[in-house]
Parts: C-alpha cells; structure tokens; sequence
C-alpha cells in the first residue's frame, strides 16, 4: 500500500527555463524502503526534496502535477502540493521527515537536539520530553553511546554519530515518511554499515525514500528501486528485478557501471 | 636564482613587519613609560575637578554602554535581515550603504549628530554622544552579523525547517546558537571600538569635569578630556592625559583580549 503517490510531477528551479524533472510518477510503499538512484544531475535530490517541499525555503519553484500524501487517520491523500499556509508546511514536515547528506546537529546538547523537534510540536511536559528522547535514542542505535553525556554538546560526537543523531531526532517526532539524502555519503564504512543497519530497521514504523550514489546501498537495503536520467524515471520496480532482471537498457548499462 | 628570490622576499617580509610593529611598540612603550608614572589610586577616586579621572572613566563606559543598548539589537536586526529575509537588491543596497558608513569618518559622523542633536537643544549633551557612538556601532554590527550568518551552513536551516519549525524559530533557536561566538567577538571589538572613540563626541556630549549621571546636559568623557588636557600648558595635566590614555588603551585592550577569548575558547 503506498504512503505516498508521486502523480506526473514535474519541477522547475526558480530562474529555470526547463524543468529539472519531467512527469514522474511513482508511489512511496507503505512501511518499505524506495531507494532512488541515477547519476549525478539526473534529479533524485530534487525529486526527494519536493516530498516535504523543503524546496519552499527558496521562493520561485514552480511545481506541477500532484505528489500525495496519505492521512494515516482519515486514511485519505492529500495534495501535499496545495500547502500554501505555514502551519500546514509544519504539519507537512513533521509528518514527512529528511536526513541530510552532511550531519546537521544543531549547536546545543544532545537531549536538546533530539527534544528540538518535540517542543516544536507543543509537547513541554519534562518526563514525556525524556521518555520521547531516550525512546528515539534507543531506536536510533546511539543511546548507549551518550546516555551519559546527554547534557553535552552534539557537535562533539563523530561524524556517525552525528548523523545517528538526526535521524534520532528525525524519529522522535513520529513521522510517517523519512528522507534520506544520501546520509552516508560524508561517512566512512563502518558508520555506513551502522546507519544501514539502523535504517532497515527503521522501517518497521516508518517508509522511507533514500537517495543514494551508491548501488550497491540500494540493493543492499531497498524493496524498490526508482531509476532516474536527466530529469526522467526511466524504470521503477522492485529492487531485485532493477538490480537482476531491468527492463530498460538505460538502467541495465547504469547497474552495470557502463556510465554513471 | 628561485632561493635567493625566496630570501629576498623574505627579509622584506620581516623588515616591514618590524616596522609595524615597532611603531606599536613604540607607542605602547611611551604610553606606558608616560602614563604609568602619572598613575595613582587616587586617580580613580577623584573626578576631575579635583584631579582624577573617576568621572570621566564612569561618563566614557556609560556613553559606550548605552550606544551599545541601542546599536547591538538595531545591528543584530538589520544584519538578520539582510542575510536570512531580504530578497532582490535591498540586502545588497543595505550592506553596501553599511560598508560605506563603517568607513565613514567619524569626525563627520559627530557633526551630522551635532546638527540634530545638538544645535536645536542649545548645548552639549550626553543623548547626543549616544547616538553619535550607537551611529558609528550599527553598520560594524551589522556587518558583523551579516558575515557571521553567512558562515553557517544551508543545511542546518533546511534540518530544523525540516523538523517542522518555522523560519524564525529555526533562526533564533539554531541559526544565531551556531554563529553566537562569532557575533559576540564583532559585538565585543565593535564596543571596544566605539569605547575607544573622541570625534563624535567632541561636538555632541563634549566632556564635563564633574561626577554626572544626567544625560541632557555636556557628560563627562575621557577621551574628550584627553583631548582637552593635552592642550593645556601646566605639566600636571598633560601628565594627568597620558596617564588617561594608559587606562583607555587597557581598558580597550582587555575588551578586545577577552573577545578574542572568547573566540579562541569556543572553537
């Protein structure tokens, strides 16, 4: 069942004369991982920052098409891209979550960190803020790392750490969606591995998109797979029949290392 | 051939950067031999009636003080502005007008303050030398904050807009934390500046020789009286202006220590 249901979207920069993506459909699943792969330029990031409009922090794009996103309570879609009001890009965002490329630790503790996105949606009682943030803690792989160092500064953890952190703090607002933007780009092997890890994990309570310049962390970790070229999505399936068996010559001379 | 090009550019290197440095030692040296001989304790009890300098060392923090209360935020503001909000050829026109100000001679500054101030009032007074110096602090905070805001990366914008807070919840709660060290270094060599400062106040609040609080009237100014004693024919005050400028210099100095303190601490 899909979280999210991309509808012949297309997407102009600001300034642009063309558009950097071209009528693309293609659905979010319910609970899976959809990895999104393709070479430099060929739009993925773009396409993943279009999910929680993140986009709108620079005015001027112009969206076309409709990307919808399911209301786990009225179990209706929504047009996620008919949000004009501030209150419902809040919404949106704590709903649709996004990990960076480079770890983003805000500069203030690591509780603080975690409870940032909490407080931001109202919730001040002081034991529920704990209770949230170790819970998010323990999900992200890292609270034995720092439960007792809660009170120090984020930007003192590792690289991994760091981006552990994030996606804890991602978590902790309980979101429905989470993006990745190739999170593990910045980081070294074993740090990789911990984040794959967590992130397979993850989606026993959450689906997630994730960006990635790496095929062998797309077939490593996704259910689907979204092959991307200039702006165009050549093929989409499940990710052991992109990976063995893909339809498209393009995507066959993408897996096998013949340009990228 | 390359070497001898290498020690050549070398020596000249050294050679000008000795000379720098030995007008600053030299300066620092005087100031230090004139100054410190003319210092006494009793310098700090007595105003200048009676030949201290109590007044004017309280009258020259208290002008900086309140210049800094009203240029720190208006700066900080306008800096948030135009690096976080402005869009199309405002932010650009504002900080060309802020590059142009810092540089604005401040003798200039004093009269333009003095022609507003000043004049339709009938006399010297302390508000006056407040907005000369707050007029001189604005565009260094300014572009203090502008570039210090700079430095911090999209990406941590895009994290906490992603978290679902709003532009300014992010900028006030992650944007500003990230930069802090850096504004209070500019906030804290902007006061030293302007503590530092004669020109803007020598027509504006002008300097008093009495212990004085009150705003409306000439207020009490170190750096004026500095001005004032040196002009004078009897040793005993020009004595009494070195040792002044040796307090100024310190004060000045220990203010611009700590703001690089500061920065060095927090790295």
């Amino acid at each position: 069942m899909p979280v999210m249901n991309i509808k012949k979207f297309s997407f102009t920069y600001a300034g642009a004369e063309i558009p950097s993506l071209h009528n693309i459909s293609l659905p979010i699943q319910k609970n899976k991982i959809t990895a999104l792969i393709g070479p430099s330029g060929c739009g993925k990031s773009t396409l993943l920052r279009s999910m929680n409009r993140i986009h709108d922090l620079y005015p001027g794009n112009k969206y076309d098409g409709k990307i919808e996103l399911l209301d786990l309570e009225t179990e209706k879609f929504k047009n996620i891209l008919e949000i004009k009001k501030e209150n419902e890009f809040i919404e949106l965002r704590q709903k649709v979550g996004m990990i960076f490329q480079k770890p983003t630790p805000f500069p203030m503790s690591i509780f603080d960190n975690v409870a940032y996105g909490l407080k931001i949606a109202g919730i001040k009682n002081k034991t529920e803020l704990a209770d949230r943030v170790e819970a998010s803690l323990k999900g992200s792989a890292l609270w034995k790392e720092v439960h007792d160092r809660l009170g120090k500064s984020a930007m003192g953890l590792s690289g991994g750490q760091q981006q552990r952190l994030c996606i804890a703090r991602a978590v902790a607002v309980k979101p429905e969606v989470l993006l990745f933007d190739e999170p593990t780009s910045a980081l070294d092997p074993i740090s990789t591995g911990a984040i794959e890890e967590l992130i397979v994990e993850l989606k026993k309570d959450v689906s997630i998109a994730i960006v990635t310049h790496n095929m062998q962390q797309a077939s490593r970790i996704s259910d689907f797979t979204a092959f991307m070229y200039l702006g165009d999505l050549i093929e989409y399936d499940k990710t052991e029949n992109i990976f063995l068996n893909p339809k498209e010559k393009k995507t066959e001379d993408y897996i096998t290392g013949r340009f990228g | 051939m390359r070497l001898t090009l290498n020690k050549i550019f070398l020596a000249f290197s050294v050679i000008s950067a000795l000379i720098g440095l030995g007008f600053l030692a030299w300066i620092l040296v005087t100031l230090f031999i004139k100054g410190f001989s003319s210092l006494h304790l009793s310098l700090f009890l007595n105003d200048l009636v009676d030949g201290g300098l109590r007044n004017l060392i309280v009258g020259q923090l208290v002008l900086a003080l309140l210049a800094a209360l009203i240029g720190i935020p208006l700066g900080m503001v306008a800096g948030i502005y135009i690096r976080e909000y402005g869009r199309g050829k405002y932010p650009e026109l504002i900080r060309d007008l802020s590059d142009i100000m810092v540089s604005a001679p401040s003798i200039v500054i004093g009269a333009f303050v003095y022609s507003f101030a000043v004049a339709p009032f009938g006399g010297a007074n302390g508000f006056a030398g407040v907005i000369a110096l707050s007029i001189m602090m604005i565009p260094i905070i300014i572009n203090t904050t502008d570039s210090m805001l700079s430095l911090v990366p999209k990406e941590l914008r895009e994290a906490g807009m992603a978290l679902g807070a709003s532009k300014y919840r992010v900028i006030l709660d992650v944007v500003i934390k990230a930069a802090k060290v850096g504004i209070m270094t500019g906030i804290l060599l902007a006061f030293a500046r302007i503590a530092g400062e004669t020109a803007p106040l020598l027509f504006t609040s002008e300097t008093s020789n009495y212990f004085s609080l009150d705003l409306t009237d000439s207020f009490p100014s170190l750096t004026v009286s500095i001005y004032n004693l040196a002009n004078e024919p009897e040793k005993s005050s020009r004595d009494l202006a070195w040792a002044a400028s040796f307090i100024l210099t310190v004060m000045v100095l220990v203010i611009n220590l700590f703001g690089r303190y500061l920065t060095r601490n927090k790295k």
